[in-house]
């Protein structure tokens, strides 16, 4: 190998079926969901390697792979298209001996050691597609050096009583980890697995070939790899993360985590570029029109847009119009839809492409108990018709 | 298509002066996110050309920052692409010799002429805003078995081109009897040109290599002008939209023809024919509480508190709370302190207008603010 090696190398994770965002991803895979206007779910983490001066990426794909495949394509917008290194999609491949769905995460790295193998790393980092976070993985890489570690799991403290949600560590002072319980019912620690694992490579490799000798196995990290690496008592470090992060895996979490984005001071910043600007493949569209009778408030609107009508409290993706008299509120409305005039959206998340037809409602007021509208891509509404709160609606 | 591009980022420089102090005319930014040369650059790709050559000859260095390789507009090739061609100075005494002419221009670009292959030129300024199908342009010019074809558009003209705009005189079939400059001498209707000239690659390099002959310095008289006679030149009128930047006034006036819906569709609405630009990967534009914006075009990576009508926002623009901004033209990472009013003002890049401060300017006469400036 002539080439300089690269010191860590990362594999994302981007499998993710979604299937409790529903209409959502019926024909895209959970990792390139629309988020935040001119966002997807892996602008965040492809974003945070290059911020992070990770340069090469392996992205696992399996469920509907086109949309990241074309998505993600030579890496450009993410300055990860490089001759050396850069992103590559991995998707399950035939081998000479078998061909093999990813049978499970850790069965998903193992199939592509070899690709690892060229870049001759020091170090692996695991990452997934299904979280809106900015995270510095240098710094969580020089904390598994400084500790020696043989695996460093990034953890964040959750509330005590959602703990049982989440794999949770229990840690010494120090932070070495000495048990490991995947959504415990009494948690005895309220640190929570991010799903964010770096690894020196030798021993994941060692653990990732007995795991796959091991027929009883369900190939996965949490359920497989990291117990037995702590049975096996291997030097294994919390990594504690301040700062927002969110699982945008279901319809409630996704519209929070858009929401999240809205006001002067909001609880997850795009516009914050001095802790990395989020890098996305954009749209080619002219700037956005804001016509006469607008009004628009604590909203964000992405390039591509004409809005007549009224926005409140709303996410609109680029190539969105919103005609005169039709009013978004509370809602995150996708790539390319258009709302004719006099139409009403209130607390819905609406899919890319769709025309709302004139005078229709969708979705009701928030408030307690009252669910949110979901209408799948490319779902025409016709005028005048009535979608319920709570309704999810796809072809 | 069997044709390379050739886009001139400087000539005209000096009809803008506040705009090209420090950088080419190609590179003035326009329309909320673009530059001038963006639709130049757009138009040929989206005829198909690929091969382009971008010549300059100073101030250059925003231009190169904003093409790069190319790769926003799909011209990072191996074979082709885009390429830039500085002036070619190697003798001692090239650097005295005024590259300011089209035609100087040219003959610095001879070299990356002769080693083309394409059959065809597409020549063409960057001062012009539009969307033009060239691929149009050349199946006409090779129908009409023209020498050469100049892209015009039928306008009215006044006291304000004079001296600036070459007028040209065609008959019904659109030959050429005459070309001229404008002087002011008669008003009204005329063919003005755009400077967008289609012509055989060998044809340009004739013409260029008999103006080295004869000392030739004007690519219009000299050359244009000398061969009405015995040379076959036509004109292709141009419909859609076309504005020309030639002056601060009218850059103000083309940016807000802009907030026009049909200006919209015709720049940037044309089937298959997207306006490239650089990315600059800012985050959707955010509208906070007491945010009123009417009528205005406004470009990603703004957070706006203020209001905001009849006016062009770049990236990454700031307006805090209780701030007026009325028919302005705001230059990529403005920002506005509070309750600052603006009226018919241009902001260069990286302007600071701190709290409460009231510029006011005219649309005859906008009020400029320096790159980087704090008032």
């Amino acid at each position: 190998m002539n080439q300089k090696r690269k010191e860590c190398v990362a594999m994302l994770l981007a499998g993710g079926q979604g299937s409790r965002l529903y209409a959502l991803t019926k024909s895209t895979a959970k990792p390139a969901v629309t988020f935040g206007g001119k966002y997807r779910i892996i602008d965040f983490p492809l974003s945070n390697c290059i911020n992070s001066g990770i340069d090469t990426v392996g992205v696992l794909t399996q469920y509907q792979p086109l949309m990241p495949n074309e998505y993600v394509g030579n890496g450009l917008p993410w300055d990860l298209d490089r001759t050396y290194g850069g992103v590559k999609i991995l998707p399950p491949y035939q081998g000479n001996k078998k061909a093999d769905w990813y049978k499970g995460t850790a069965n998903a790295i193992y199939q592509n050691m070899a690709f690892i193998e060229q870049y001759d790393p020091e170090y692996v980092l695991i990452l997934s597609g299904d979280h809106i976070y900015r995270m510095d993985y240098e710094a969580m890489l020089r904390f598994h050096k400084k500790k020696n570690a043989d695996c460093t799991i990034a953890v964040l403290e959750v509330p005590m009583e959602e703990a049982s949600r989440f794999g949770i560590l229990t840690t010494e002072a120090d932070g070495k980890i000495y048990k490991f319980t995947e959504k415990p019912k009494t948690p005895d620690s309220n640190k929570a697995s991010m799903g964010i694992y770096i690894f020196n490579k030798r021993k994941l490799f060692e653990y990732l070939n007995s795991d796959e000798a091991d027929e009883t196995s369900d190939n996965d990290f949490g359920k497989n790899i990291i117990p037995a690496m702590l049975e096996s008592g291997e030097r294994m470090f919390a990594y504690p993360f301040e700062g927002y992060w969110k699982d945008v895996g279901t319809i409630g979490s996704l519209w929070e985590a858009n929401m999240d984005l809205l006001g002067a001071k909001p609880a997850f910043s795009l516009n914050d570029e001095s802790r990395g600007r989020i890098y996305s493949r954009s749209s080619v569209s002219a700037p956005q029109y804001v016509g006469d009778g607008a009004v628009i408030s604590n909203s964000i609107i992405t390039e591509g847009c004409e809005i007549y009508g009224t926005v409140v409290n709303s996410v609109l993706s680029h190539g969105v119009t919103v005609e005169a008299g039709a009013v978004v509120r509370d809602s995150v409305i996708m790539a390319n839809t258009t709302i004719a005039a006099g139409a009403v959206v209130t607390y819905s998340i609406l899919d890319e492409n769709i025309t709302v037809g004139q005078g229709a409602h969708i979705g009701a007021e928030k408030a307690d108990g009252v669910g949110i509208a979901v209408i799948g891509n490319g779902h025409n509404i016709e005028p005048g018709q009535t979608i319920a709160a709570g309704e999810m609606i796809s072809d | 298509m069997n044709a390379l591009g050739l886009i001139f980022s400087n000539i005209h420089d000096t009809a803008v002066p506040e705009l090209t102090r420090r950088r080419a005319i190609g590179s003035i930014p326009f329309g909320g996110r673009y530059r001038l040369i963006d639709f130049a650059l757009s138009n040929m790709v989206n005829s198909d050309i690929n091969k382009v050559g971008v010549i300059t000859n100073y101030n250059y260095q925003s231009l190169m920052d904003h093409i790069g390789t190319g790769k926003d507009w799909d011209l990072a090739r191996r074979s082709g692409g885009l390429k830039l061609l500085p002036p070619y100075v190697t003798a001692p005494d090239a650097a005295d010799r005024a590259f300011s002419s089209r035609l100087e221009l040219l003959k610095g670009a001879i070299d990356f002429l002769t080693r083309s292959d394409e059959e065809y030129v597409i020549m063409t300024d960057c001062d012009r805003v539009c969307t033009l199908d060239y691929q149009k342009v050349l199946d006409r010019h090779i129908t009409s078995r023209a020498d050469m074809t100049i892209v015009t558009k039928r306008e009215k003209v006044n006291a304000d081109g004079i001296g600036k705009e070459i007028l040209i005189d065609a008959d019904m079939l659109g030959r050429i009897n005459d070309i001229s400059e404008h002087t002011g001498a008669d008003e009204g209707y005329h063919n003005v040109s755009m400077n967008i000239f289609v012509m055989k690659r060998a044809f340009l390099l004739t013409m260029i290599r008999s103006a080295i002959a004869h000392g030739y310095r004007s690519f219009y008289h000299d050359i244009v002008g000398k061969n009405l006679m015995h040379a076959e030149y036509y004109i292709y009128n141009f419909e859609g939209y076309s504005a020309t930047v030639d002056s601060l006034p009218a850059y103000f006036a083309c940016n807000m023809d802009i907030l026009r819906p049909e200006v919209r569709r015709q720049l940037f609405d044309v089937p298959y024919h997207a306006v490239y630009t650089k990315v600059r990967s800012s985050a959707p534009t955010k509208y906070l509480d007491g945010a009123v914006v009417k009528n205005s075009l406004i470009a990603d990576g703004c957070i706006i508190e203020g209001t905001v009508e009849n006016s062009i926002l770049f990236r990454d623009v700031h307006i805090a709370a209780g701030c007026v901004v009325k028919n302005s033209i705001l230059m990529q990472d403005t920002i506005l302190g509070r309750d600052v009013s603006l009226s018919c003002v241009i902001t260069d890049k990286n302007a600071v207008i701190r709290d409460s401060r009231v510029l006011v300017g005219h649309e005859t006469l906008p009020f400029y603010i320096d790159k980087g400036a704090i008032v």
